[in-house]
């Protein structure tokens, strides 16, 4: 008790505070802007780290990391580009908020969500560290991956009303998800002799071309501002408060989920706001408006990844294992410092460890009420018409994407599965059940083999692993099944002015065809590619095609036999802005990013926005202003291309 | 008149030519920055290595130059390698960073790899150790009990066939253990983590994780060490490592095993990785077009720096109490380790492929 106060007492310090400051600032920078993560946040503070007071360090590196999940809420709710793997749930409920003018109260009650997330999490952490030692050490690989199965149990939910639909998509992301090394064997597989697919498809150009490009592309064809429908709720700060405070139990419960599954090394950060957007989903009675713009939606994953980010520290002081992407840049930041993680920051290092503690309470209020603040001015821009903002969102979209990689693969897979994101959203099938099934791939399959390998078959009967086969059946497969009963049975009562769960007429469009067309040409064309690979190296795809083909037959047979209604499909359409995506982005890559970005949007916005000289212009030059002293405060490259080389050699003798 | 005077003027000329070349050729025209590729994320081993290293070279060359690390991931460190190859600058502005994994897939004929060695120089080559142990529970105090393991299954641990552990799975099969490795660990502390679970039963760490994280179990007697893979001394043989001068190493443990010294092809392979992976685990690179003055500026500063008291005392910690090589003894060993012959990449394909399904 004394150390933790002696530890409050020294972040209290003016030298503690203003480095903790700054790492906020620096934090929700990297947060806000897509793409940029802790990494660029610790390129940024490193130069001030070598030879820091370690205490005084660790408070700068909390900071930065704890408000990541706070800042990146913004883009998420606003535009629709997931900031950062943690909150692309966010994304579900959060975006149509923003389209019903609703962003200010969206934005509000995540930031709140945040705030009281990061705190439980600091709480829970403070007390389960010093215990949590035989807890981590008890989840074994069994256990590992009876989680994996919790996580892609959520399909069920998500898959709404057509059950085969969420399997396909979630079979498609697990077989997505192996591309790349065989955990179990180390050999290659569905790599096509491409360099770039050897390390696997990153998290991050999957999330936005599965979600920001379509909603992109959809937005354009109708060229509205965001935001199309007026605000009633005035500008819904004080509503996005009265939301959190009516739904405490679903915010405790996500926050306490969150911060312990943080705590579990090997999940990782990017399922647990899943998980919690389908407990806020099996908990509500009324489920219609989920995906709709249900406020629930945006508070429990915003409760969870900032508890989850909390959580991540304790493998990663306990055991130097980071359980999630800022959680190793945190490690990598303490070894720099000079210090080691393990079982002295329980012992001897307990005030350093109470330290990072309190530092991490503290930046998530500051940062919350950093963002807070920030919120009216900003969610002003979801009323500006959409073609003004397209370039500006379609820039970042590429950014973002070329951070993962640095290569023009980055922009070719972020257009593929953009083009199968689109044809989902067309067709309405549920995109959270791909990216869930491609998040956990790996871990699927790497847990299950190695726990068949250290255990034999008896690892189902370990205690933890019936006690989450319980759970997964009882918490996250019946409800959803109970209730689509419940609900079978009141429809056949006559309803009284409440909205169908689902539309009573069955349809099926030309995408629909279209995407099981994809879906069982890439499942056979992978069952060819992998057959004559080693036992351990093809076992886990054939799972995952058997699954995709499975379902495609299912659906195949659905639509033949039972009466569906024919809608027309703007497939069509769709196809031509992803062409355009495709042309687009080899020109940022060929001809240099930050020239191809004035170009292109100073022509986009002349003669497709109709804007006027003075405003296309004005709007390119501050994209690249932005985009030149980003580079240079970040160390970021971009493409270089043909002509950035002349460009940036003027900017250098000018400045 | 004026004859004389173009005179004066080209004998003026040509006698500060003179003066200045010499005071031209000691002082190396080192550039202002140096952008240092770390192939690797921020916050691996080779990067907090590199962000150590840093700021002594920016102090012991000359002229103090900013060095600047850029980091390059993907590929297990192929990609930033590839991509220095390609575009390095030889004027002394680019150097690279590497490690085992930048080794041993050119060494494995990795169809990625588009680098070749012989284009770069190295400055410096950082060793490192590790250390075998394995649980308390199986009946053995020390490695002089190696026997009682025989037909006793170990569970190990492993990122991969082809990673760091190669050597490490290589001596096991030298030793006669039945080590069963289980592949996929996301890096060698998850190995460690699987250890304390008790699902593994053996388990290696190198220098650093083993000081950090492995001596704490020693010393709660969870974790039996067994013996050490000892480092290379300036004569090329194999010594105890002076991190661990009370455990013996790989060789003495085979000696007292089968009374005889270790030899064959399967020694020569455990050799070849063991040096790619441990000896010079952490190199430097510049490429070999740079202007030789700027070269040995750089080794002569490099060789300044090792001798730098309080570089030791934090090398000691973030490594080891290990010796860094420099110079061009270093850049003839690194080549010789680097080099597979035709019989011995036959034979460590045919191993792979017999023993774990691996395919090269």
């Amino acid at each position: 008790m004394a150390v933790l106060l002696s530890a409050l007492d020294q972040i209290l310090s003016l030298t503690h505070l203003i480095y903790l400051v700054g790492g906020v600032l620096v934090g929700l920078v990297v947060g806000i802007i897509p793409g940029l993560g802790g990494i660029a946040g610790m390129s940024l503070l490193l130069p001030f780290l070598y030879g820091m007071e370690p205490s005084v360090g660790l408070g700068m590196l909390m900071g930065l990391v704890a408000v990541i999940p706070t800042g990146d809420t913004f883009t998420s709710v606003l535009m629709g580009i997931p900031g950062s793997s943690s909150s692309q749930a966010t994304v579900m409920d959060g975006f149509p908020l923003a389209k019903k003018g609703q962003a200010a109260r969206a934005l509000s009650a995540a930031f709140l969500c945040s705030m009281v997330g990061g705190v439980v999490g600091a709480i829970v952490l403070s007390v389960f560290i010093l215990v949590a030692r035989p807890v981590v050490l008890a989840f074994s690989s069994a256990e590992l991956f009876m989680l994996t199965l919790l996580g892609l149990s959520v399909v069920a939910a998500l898959s709404g009303g057509n059950l085969f639909k969420g399997l396909a998509a979630c079979g498609f992301g697990l077989l997505i998800g192996s591309v790349g090394s065989a955990p179990a064997t180390g050999e290659f597989r569905f790599t096509l002799g491409i360099d770039y697919l050897y390390d696997g498809i990153p998290l991050v150009v999957v999330g936005l071309g599965i979600f920001a490009l379509p909603e992109i592309i959809s937005l354009l064809v109708q060229n509205k501002a965001i935001a199309s429908t007026p605000n009633k709720l005035g500008h819904g700060l004080m509503q996005g408060f009265k939301d959190v405070f009516a739904n405490l139990p679903l915010v405790g419960k996500s926050s306490v989920f969150g911060s312990l599954i943080g705590a579990i090394p090997g999940l990782g950060g990017s399922v647990v706001d899943w998980m919690t957007y389908s407990f806020a989903m099996n908990g509500s009675k009324d489920t219609s408006q989920f995906g709709k713009g249900d406020i629930r939606g945006v508070i429990a994953p915003e409760s969870a990844n900032n508890a989850c980010a909390s959580g991540s520290m304790i493998p990663t002081l306990l055991f130097g294992i980071p359980g999630s992407g800022s959680a190793a840049v945190f490690l990598g930041g303490m070894l720099l410092l000079g210090l080691q993680p393990g079982v002295s920051m329980i012992t001897t290092n307990l005030d350093l460890t109470y330290t990072i503690i309190w530092s991490l309470a503290l930046a998530n209020i500051l940062g919350a009420i950093f963002c807070i603040s920030f919120t009216r001015p900003i969610s002003l821009l979801t009323y500006v018409k959409f073609s003004i903002l397209a370039p500006i969102i379609l820039t970042l979209i590429l950014f973002a994407a070329y951070q993962a990689t640095r290569s023009l693969g980055d922009f070719m897979v972020l257009g593929a599965i953009a083009t199968v994101g689109v044809m989902m959203k067309g067709a309405n099938w549920p995109r959270p059940a791909f990216l869930i099934g491609f998040v956990l791939s790996s871990g699927a399959e790497n847990y299950f083999f190695q726990s068949i390998q250290f255990y034999g078959s008896s690892w189902f009967l370990r205690p933890g692993v019936i006690a989450l086969a319980a759970l997964i059946v009882l918490g996250f497969v019946l409800p959803p099944m109970l209730k689509k009963r419940r609900l079978a049975k009141a429809s056949t009562q006559p309803k009284t002015g409440l909205e169908p769960e689902e539309p009573s007429v069955k349809t099926v469009s030309a995408t629909d065809w279209v995407l099981l067309a994809v879906l069982g040409g890439a499942g056979l064309y992978a069952l060819v590619d992998v057959w004559n690979m080693s036992t351990l190296t093809k076992a886990f795809p054939i799972i995952s095609i058997a699954i995709v083909l499975f379902s495609v037959a299912m659906l195949i047979v659905k639509y033949i036999r039972e009466q569906h209604q024919r809608v027309a499909s703007n497939l069509t359409t769709d196809l031509v802005y992803i062409v355009g995506f495709f042309m687009i982005a080899y020109g940022y890559y060929t001809l240099g990013f930050v020239t191809t970005t004035f170009v292109f949007s100073f022509l986009f916005l002349r003669y497709l926005a109709k804007a006027t000289y003075l405003k296309s212009s004005t709007i390119a030059i501050c994209l690249v202003i932005f985009l030149v002293v980003l580079g240079r405060i970040m160390n970021i490259e971009y493409p270089e291309g043909y002509f950035d080389p002349y460009f940036f050699d003027v900017v250098n003798r000018l400045f | 008149m004026k004859k004389i005077l173009n005179l004066v003027c080209a004998s003026a000329l040509s006698i500060s030519c003179v003066l200045a070349l010499p005071a031209q050729a000691k002082e190396a025209d080192v550039p202002s920055t140096i952008n240092w590729t770390v192939p690797f994320g921020v916050g691996g081993g080779t990067d907090v290595w590199a962000r150590f290293i840093a700021p002594y070279l920016t102090k012991y060359i000359p002229t103090n130059p900013t060095v600047v690390i850029r980091n390059q991931p993907g590929g297990g460190s192929i990609t930033g390698a590839n991509l220095f190859y390609k575009r390095a600058k030889d004027d002394g502005s680019t150097m690279l960073a590497t490690s085992a994994s930048t080794l041993f897939p050119y060494m494995l004929g990795d169809k990625r790899v588009r680098y070749n060695f012989d284009k770069w120089v190295p400055l410096m080559a950082s060793p490192t150790g590790g250390v075998v142990y394995v649980q308390p529970g199986l009946g053995v105090k020390s490695a002089a009990d190696i026997d009682k393991l025989d037909g006793m299954t170990l569970p190990f641990g492993s990122q991969g066939p082809t990673r760091l552990e190669l050597p490490v799975l290589i001596a096991f099969e030298m030793l006669g253990l039945d080590v069963k490795p289980v592949f996929g660990m996301k890096s060698r502390g998850a190995g460690r983590l699987a250890f304390e679970r008790g699902e593994a039963k053996i388990d290696f760490q190198t220098t650093s994780a083993y000081l950090n994280s492995v001596v704490d179990l020693v010393n709660n007697d969870k974790a039996i060490p067994l013996f050490s893979l000892g480092v290379l001394n300036k004569e090329g043989k194999i010594v105890r490592d002076p991190a661990f001068p009370d455990l013996p190493t790989f060789q003495e443990v085979y000696a007292q095993k089968f009374g005889k010294q270790p030899s064959g092809m399967e020694y020569t392979a455990y050799s070849k990785f063991f040096a790619a992976g441990f000896a010079f685990q952490k190199m430097i690179f510049i490429p070999s077009d740079t202007p030789t003055d700027v070269v040995s500026a750089y080794r002569s500063s490099v060789e300044n720096m090792l001798k730098d008291p309080k570089f030791i005392e934090d090398s000691a910690v973030q490594v080891g109490p290990y010796q860094s090589i420099v110079g061009i003894d270093a850049a003839q060993h690194i080549q010789e380790a680097l080099t597979v012959s035709p019989e011995l990449y036959t034979w460590i394909s045919g191993w792979l492929k017999k023993k774990f399904d691996y395919t090269l």
